[in-house]
C-alpha cells in the first residue's frame, strides 16, 4: 500500500462485525476502504464500503446512523476496541479518517452490553434505555399548566449543571464502554439534571427509585469507578453525575 | 378549485379566541374511545402526541429511528422565539406576528400567524416546567438573543442545543404517557401509505424496519408530524432518514400539497468538501449575532484570511443591508453569498464559500465570552475541517435547510382529506416562502401543544369513534398495494446503487431548481427528473430481501418517492412567476437583484392535487388576505 499523503487517497483493511439476527452466531468479515480521503467522515467511508460491496452483489454493512453531525445519537460503533473510535467528545458519525492512515488496520464492532440485543450487524436494540426514561425522567406537568417562565427563578450555576447533565445524547456509549454494561452515567445524567432544578423536587425520591429500579431490571450493571463512561462519551458527561445519582439514592432513602 | 383556509375573522386579536370557543369538545369519559395516529416524533408530533394522551385520547405514535428522541429536531441549534418581551425591547405579540408575516414575504395566512404568536409564550412557560436548562442570567432570569430578520432578542436558547433540550422536554412528556399506557410507540417503523376509507383517513400502513412486517393500524384520526423534503437536494442539513415519503404518499391518497417551492436554504452551512459527501452540517444562524460575513473585494486575492487588512474585505451584509447587517434573514443573506461567489470573490476550495470572521468580537468581549455563547458550534465546526474557528475566519456557503411548502391545511390544521391533519415542518401554514430563525421550532411545538388538542377535538366531536377496524376491506387492499411496491422495487434487480440515483436527483434539483431559477432551468428540470425515475425502476440495484432489516430497500423507498416529488416541486417553481422569500426567479428581480414580488397575479398558496405520475397535477388557488399587514417590499436595507 503507498503512503499517504495530504492529497492522496488511502486504502483501510477494516475487519468488520457480521451478524444476520439476534439469534445467529456473529463473526468478522474483512473488507478493503479504497480511495478514502481525509475528509471522508468514518460513515462516508462505510459508505464507500458498501457501494462497493452492493457493486459486488454482497450484502452491505448494517449500522444505525441518521443526524450524522453528532446529536442524534444514533451512531453505535466500537472503533479498534474504543465505543465511538476514542477521539474526545466525538460520535462516530463526526469522526474523520484524518485520524487514519493508508494501510491501517481499523476494528468496527457494535455496542457490546446484555441490555443492547444485537439486531444486526452493527446495530443493536437499546430500547432498555428508553424503559429507563419512561420510569421518571420527567416532571408530571400536563401542557397548559405551567406557570410564567420566569416566576422560577434558576442561578445561572445551577442551570449551567443541569445543561451539563441534559446535554446526553442517549447514544450508549457510556454502557459500551463499561467493564460491568452499566448504564449509571446515563441515569445519573438523567437524574442530576432534575435535581439541579426547582421544578425537579417534588418527584425527586420516586424518580430515583424507579429509575434506578428498572435499570437494574434492564440488566445493566452497576459502577464500579472504571470511569471508561466519561472517557468514551462524545458529550463529555462528567462521572460527577455518578456520584450525584448515588447521593439523590441515598437522600431519598432517608426521606 | 378556490380553496378556503376557514380561517376567523373579525378583529385578529381575538381570532383564536373566538375559535377555541365555537369548536366542538369531546367528553373526557369519551375521549379514550378515540384512537389518533402520530407519524413522526419531532416536536410536532411527540408535543401532539404528549399532549392528547394527557387529555385521555388513545394514541399510537410511529417514527423510523430507533427511539422518539432522535427526530431531526433535535439538531436545531440556535434557539425558539417568543413574544415575552423580557428584555424590554418593544417585542410584543403584534411585532412578532408582524415580523414573521413579513419575514415570510407575505405568503402566509394572517390568522395562523397570528395564532403562532399568540402561544408562543405559553411554548416557554411549557418547557421551563418540564426542566428544560435554558441559558439563564446571572439574576436567574431567562436569558434571550437575537435571531435574523428581528430587531428584537426574542430567541431563548440552551446553548448551542436548543432543539435537542426541547425535543427532550417534549420526549420526557412522551415517555410519561407511554408510563401512563395512554400512548403506544412504535420506533423503527415508516409509514408507506395512508389508509382512506369513504373520504376520510382511518389508518396508516407501515412497514417494522426490524422484521419487515407491513401491516396496517387504523385510528379515528391522522396526524402526519413528518418534518420536510430538503433531501431531494440529496446534500442538505437533514438527517439521512428525512424524507417527503409519508406526506407525497398522502398527496398521493387526495391531500393537495401547496407551495413545494418555497425552500429554505440556510446561509451558514459548512462547505461541501467531495463528492462523497453524504449530508451538510448547519452552523447555527446565531452565530451572526456576533460574527461578521466577508469575502475579499478584489478578485484573486489569494492571501490567508487574516493577511488580508480590513480596506481590502467587503462585508456585503453590512454594505448592503445596514440596518439589519449580519442578521438579515435567512433567504437574503444566503443570495448574497451567492452573488458574491458568482462574482468571482468566493473562498476556499472552488470558490464556493464567504467568511464567517469572529476576530472583532473576540477582541471586543473576549475569547472566553465567546466561547461560552458558541463553543459547541466552533468545536463542531473544527471535527470537521480541522480548522479553528477562533484564529481563523469560518468558511460557510448556504446549504438547503428547511420546506415552507407542504402539505395544504386549514386553520384546523386538517388537509383536505377530513381526519388527516398535518403538523410542524411537513404542514405549509404560517411561514410563507421564507421563515426566520428560532421560528421551527415555535411552529413546531405551538402546533403539537397549543393548537392540535383543541382543533382535534372539533373533528373528532362530530366522528363516530372505531367505526374501521383492522378487517376492513381498504387496509388489506393497503397492505396488498405496500406488498406490491416493495416487491417491485426489489424486483429490478439493476445495476446502479440507490445513492447513484439520488445523488443524481440532487444535483439537478440543486442546479436548476435551488437557490436561482429560470424559467429555462425548472424547464429543463422538468424534462429531465422523469428520465432519472424511468431508469431507477429499470436499473436499480438493492441486495437482499424485505423480510427484515434492509437499510438500501428503505433508502430506495424514499429515493422512488424523492424522484416523483421533484417534479411537483420544479413544476410549482415554473408556475410562479415571482420572486418571493425562498423562491427567486432570475426573470423576477428589482435593479438592485432583490426579489420582485407580485401580489397582483400570485397573493395566493398553490396547492397542487394529484392526477397520477408524470401527469400534470391540478392547481387549486387559496387567495391570501392582508387586512392587518400592508403588503409592502420586504426591505431589510
Amino acid at each position: 500500500m503507498s503512503e499517504h499523503t495530504a492529497h492522496g487517497t488511502m486504502t483501510l483493511k477494516l475487519i468488520v462485525w457480521r451478524q444476520k439476527g439476534p439469534t445467529e452466531p456473529g463473526r468478522f468479515e474483512t473488507y478493503l476502504a479504497r480511495n478514502i480521503t481525509e475528509h471522508h467522515s468514518f460513515l462516508e467511508m462505510l459508505d464507500v464500503v458498501n457501494e462497493d460491496l452492493i457493486n459486488d452483489g454482497k450484502e452491505p454493512i448494517v449500522f444505525d446512523h441518521d443526524c450524522r453531525e453528532g446529536i442524534c445519537g444514533t451512531c453505535s460503533q466500537v472503533i479498534n476496541g474504543l465505543a465511538h473510535g476514542g477521539q474526545t467528545r466525538t460520535t462516530v458519525c463526526q469522526l474523520h479518517m484524518r485520524t487514519f492512515k493508508d494501510g491501517d488496520t481499523i476494528y468496527i464492532e457494535p455496542w457490546r452490553a446484555k441490555a443492547f440485543p444485537i439486531l444486526k450487524d452493527l446495530m443493536v436494540d437499546r430500547n432498555a434505555l428508553e424503559r429507563i426514561i419512561q420510569a421518571g425522567a420527567y416532571t408530571s406537568v400536563n401542557t397548559g399548566a405551567a406557570p410564567d417562565g420566569n416566576s422560577i427563578l434558576i442561578s445561572k450555576e445551577d442551570a449551567d449543571y443541569s445543561m451539563d447533565a441534559a446535554e446526553c445524547i442517549g447514544c450508549g456509549a457510556c454502557v459500551a464502554a463499561c467493564p460491568n454494561g452499566a448504564a449509571m452515567l446515563f441515569t445519573g445524567a438523567k437524574v442530576s439534571q432534575f435535581a439541579a432544578l426547582p421544578q425537579g423536587q417534588v418527584e425527586a425520591r420516586e424518580r430515583v427509585f424507579s429509575m434506578i429500579e428498572v435499570m437494574q431490571k434492564c440488566g445493566f450493571g452497576n459502577c464500579a469507578n472504571h470511569y471508561d463512561c466519561q472517557a468514551v462519551c462524545p458529550k463529555d458527561i462528567d462521572v460527577k453525575f455518578i456520584a450525584r445519582l448515588n447521593r439523590e439514592y441515598l437522600k431519598a432513602l432517608v426521606m | 378549485m378556490i380553496l378556503d383556509g376557514k380561517s376567523p375573522t373579525g378583529p385578529i386579536e381575538q381570532t383564536w379566541d373566538m375559535h377555541r370557543l365555537k369548536m366542538k369538545l369531546v367528553n373526557p369519559a369519551n375521549k379514550r374511545k378515540y384512537k389518533i395516529l402520530v407519524v413522526g416524533t419531532g416536536l410536532a408530533g411527540a408535543s401532539a402526541a404528549a399532549s392528547l394522551g394527557e387529555l385521555g385520547y388513545n394514541v399510537e405514535a410511529f417514527c423510523y429511528q430507533d427511539s422518539t428522541r432522535r427526530a431531526h429536531s433535535i439538531a436545531a441549534q440556535g434557539g425558539i422565539n417568543a413574544a415575552k418581551n423580557y428584555p424590554n425591547d418593544g417585542d410584543s405579540i403584534s411585532r412578532l406576528f408582524y415580523d414573521t408575516v413579513k419575514g415570510g414575504d407575505f405568503r402566509s395566512r394572517e390568522a395562523d400567524v397570528w395564532r403562532l404568536a399568540q402561544v408562543s409564550n405559553n411554548i416557554i412557560d411549557q418547557c421551563v416546567a418540564q426542566g428544560i436548562p435554558f441559558a439563564r442570567d446571572y439574576g436567574g432570569y431567562l436569558d434571550n438573543r437575537s435571531f435574523g430578520g428581528a430587531q428584537v432578542s426574542r430567541t431563548f436558547y440552551a446553548r448551542g442545543q436548543t432543539g435537542q433540550q426541547l425535543l427532550l422536554g417534549a420526549y420526557s412528556s412522551l415517555s410519561r404517557q407511554i408510563k401512563a399506557g395512554t400512548v403506544k410507540i412504535f420506533p423503527r417503523t415508516e409509514m408507506l401509505d395512508l389508509v382512506v376509507v369513504d373520504g376520510e383517513a382511518k389508518g396508516i400502513t407501515i412497514r417494522d424496519l426490524v422484521t419487515g412486517e407491513i401491516r396496517c393500524h387504523v385510528g379515528d384520526a391522522v396526524l402526519l408530524c413528518s418534518g420536510g423534503y430538503v433531501n431531494v437536494f440529496y446534500l442538505s442539513t437533514n438527517a439521512m432518514g428525512c424524507s417527503a415519503t409519508a406526506i407525497w404518499k398522502a398527496y398521493k391518497k387526495g391531500a393537495f400539497f401547496a407551495n413545494p417551492c418555497y425552500t429554505q436554504i440556510h446561509p451558514t452551512c459548512i462547505p461541501q468538501s467531495g463528492d462523497y459527501q453524504s449530508k451538510l452540517t448547519l452552523m447555527s444562524e446565531s452565530l451572526r449575532n456576533d460574527g461578521r460575513c466577508w469575502v475579499p473585494k478584489n478578485h484573486g486575492d489569494n492571501r490567508p484570511p487574516n493577511e488580508i487588512p480590513e480596506e481590502d474585505r467587503d462585508y456585503y451584509l453590512e454594505r448592503k443591508y445596514p440596518s439589519f447587517g449580519n442578521l438579515a434573514p435567512r433567504d437574503i443573506s444566503s443570495r448574497a453569498a451567492k452573488e458574491q461567489c458568482d462574482d468571482g470573490r468566493g473562498v476556499g476550495p472552488g470558490g464556493r464559500g464567504v467568511y464567517l470572521d469572529f476576530r472583532d468580537p473576540i477582541n471586543r468581549l473576549g475569547k472566553h465570552t465567546i466561547e461560552e455563547r458558541y463553543g459547541n458550534l466552533f468545536e463542531m465546526y473544527e471535527l470537521i475541517t480541522a480548522e479553528d474557528g477562533y484564529s481563523v475566519p469560518m468558511r460557510i456557503y448556504p446549504a438547503p435547510h428547511y420546506s415552507m411548502g407542504g402539505l395544504w391545511v386549514d386553520y384546523n390544521m386538517m388537509s383536505n382529506i377530513p381526519g388527516l391533519f398535518v403538523l410542524g415542518e411537513a404542514n405549509f401554514s404560517v411561514h410563507g416562502a421564507n421563515r426566520l430563525g428560532a421560528s421551527a421550532l415555535m411552529q413546531g411545538l405551538a402546533d403539537g401543544y397549543f393548537i392540535i388538542p383543541y382543533t382535534i377535538a372539533d373533528y373528532l366531536a362530530q366522528t363516530e369513534p372505531g367505526v374501521v377496524t383492522i378487517d376492513h376491506p381498504e387496509c388489506a387492499k393497503s397492505i396488498e398495494d405496500v406488498n406490491a411496491y416493495t416487491d417491485r422495487l426489489l424486483s429490478v434487480n439493476g445495476k446502479r446503487t440507490v445513492t447513484g440515483f439520488m445523488r443524481e436527483l440532487g444535483i439537478l434539483i440543486w442546479e436548476n431548481v435551488g437557490m436561482e431559477r429560470s424559467e429555462k432551468s425548472l424547464t429543463e428540470a422538468i424534462e429531465k427528473i422523469p428520465a432519472i425515475r424511468n431508469e431507477f425502476w429499470e436499473n436499480v440495484q438493492i441486495p437482499g430481501n424485505g423480510s427484515g432489516i434492509n437499510q438500501q430497500l428503505e433508502i430506495a423507498g424514499r429515493t422512488a418517492e424523492f424522484l416523483e416529488f421533484a417534479e411537483l416541486l420544479a413544476r410549482d417553481a415554473l408556475h410562479r412567476n415571482e420572486s418571493c422569500g425562498g423562491h427567486f426567479r432570475v426573470e423576477y428581480q428589482y435593479e438592485d437583484g432583490e426579489a420582485k414580488r407580485d401580489d397582483e397575479n400570485f397573493s395566493y398558496s398553490a396547492a397542487w392535487e394529484y392526477k397520477g405520475i408524470g401527469r400534470r397535477p391540478e392547481l387549486h388557488k387559496e387567495p391570501l388576505k392582508f387586512e392587518n399587514v400592508e403588503l409592502a417590499v420586504r426591505s431589510y436595507k
